[in-house]
């Protein structure tokens, strides 16, 4: 049964020779021997120290990894948490100020359209004549009086319109957001994916191809700009717009 | 006057022409980064510059500090309209030569504000 490979064919070699120097009490023949059979061991230790090292390599490796996932999972997760909360907040307030806006001016067209349509006709009975004096003293007043509410209200349905218009911004800063919560998503998805190749060891799972490498090799770029401010999160920066002119104007704008 | 607006969100540039207009800025141009806008500068007859800073390409202020090394486009007065908040990120901007810098969300009347007091300044030099 026992499989008769080369070295244990060499083992059984140098055995029969060890007995038959001891036999012989050929000492110096015995020492080389057991020398010879210690060599053989020692190649075998060899192999282990060199199987150790490689998982102490691994588990430093994963260990870094782990600080990876514990910054990303600690910190930036939460993070992008309340990025995405205030996206929320800002796609709300502009849904709340154009809808709001709409509410008021609808009504506002609805009454102009109205008031011409009630003038119309009284101007239409005036130019075929069947209007009295008295009556036509009345027109005239309520002409003179939907000039002015006219003109009151335009300027009423111009601002609404403006916040309409205004409110659009939410596109361009929320856009931002995401873009840096995207790029999180993108680091995590890299961690994870070299966890799971370093735990589950060689062959274990498909590896990422080369390029997908290459680019998870690049992934924690810092991000260089920082993007919208969100409340309570970016405690550094400016809080409107009257921050900005005083730092301005102690430079010397 | 013609204005150029640059900023990678077209939602953005669309506000700011509009606000523009109002103003009675009628004459604009667009350009979505520094790189696009560049040969548009280059190419003469613009009187003011509205940019954002964080755009792909070139960024805003990667523009600005080309424009103020350029002989031809250095006088440009360029305004920041940008959501970069941070202190020393309005510093640096001011360091290279920004004549004003309007946070984002911003309403029309800051607009126009900075936009009438850098002529001002400018009618004044």
């Amino acid at each position: 049964m026992i499989e008769s490979t080369p070295a244990r064919l060499k083992r059984l070699e140098q055995a029969r020779a060890l007995v038959v120097a001891l036999e012989s009490g050929d000492d110096e023949r015995v020492n080389d021997l057991i020398q010879d059979i210690g060599q053989v061991q020692e190649s075998v230790l060899f192999q282990e120290i060199c199987k150790l090292t490689r998982q102490l390599h691994d588990a430093l490796t994963s260990f870094y990894l782990d600080e990876r996932l514990t910054r990303l999972t600690q910190n930036d997760i939460p993070d992008a948490r309340e990025r995405l909360n205030y996206v929320i907040t800002m796609t709300e307030q502009a849904a709340n100020t154009t809808l709001n806006a709409v509410e008021e001016l609808l009504p506002m067209v609805r009454s102009q359209s109205d008031r011409i349509a009630a003038l119309k006709e009284d101007w239409r009975r005036f130019r075929v004549r069947e209007m009295s004096v008295d009556e036509f003293r009345e027109l005239s007043h309520t002409i003179a009086l939907h000039f002015d509410e006219s003109e009151n209200q335009l300027e009423q349905i111009h601002e609404r319109l403006t916040q309409v218009l205004m409110a659009q911004d939410f596109q361009d800063l929320t856009g931002q957001i995401i873009r840096r919560v995207i790029n999180l998503v993108k680091d995590l998805e890299g961690s994870m994916v070299d966890m799971i190749r370093l735990s589950g060891g060689s062959g274990a799972l498909p590896l990422p191809d080369t390029t997908e490498q290459a680019q998870l090799q690049i992934q924690p770029q810092p991000v260089p700009l920082h993007g919208p401010a969100v409340p309570g999160l970016d405690n550094d920066a400016v809080n409107n717009q009257d921050d900005v002119d005083s730092l301005l104007s102690s430079l010397g704008f | 006057m013609r204005i150029l607006i640059v900023d990678d969100f077209s939602t953005m540039r669309r506000i700011i022409k509009n606000l523009l207009r109002e103003l009675g800025f009628n004459n604009t141009i667009e350009a979505d980064d520094g790189q696009t806008a560049l040969p548009k500068l280059r190419t003469g007859g613009i009187d003011f510059l509205i940019t954002d800073w964080n755009m792909p390409g070139m960024s805003g202020i990667d523009l600005l500090r080309t424009i103020r090394a350029d002989n031809n486009l250095k006088s440009l007065p360029v305004l920041m309209v940008t959501a970069e908040a941070k202190r020393e990120q309005i510093v640096e901007a001011a360091q290279a030569g920004v004549n004003g810098y309007v946070i984002k969300p911003f309403t029309a009347a800051t607009l126009e504000e900075k936009i009438n007091k850098i002529f001002e300044r400018l009618g004044n030099e």
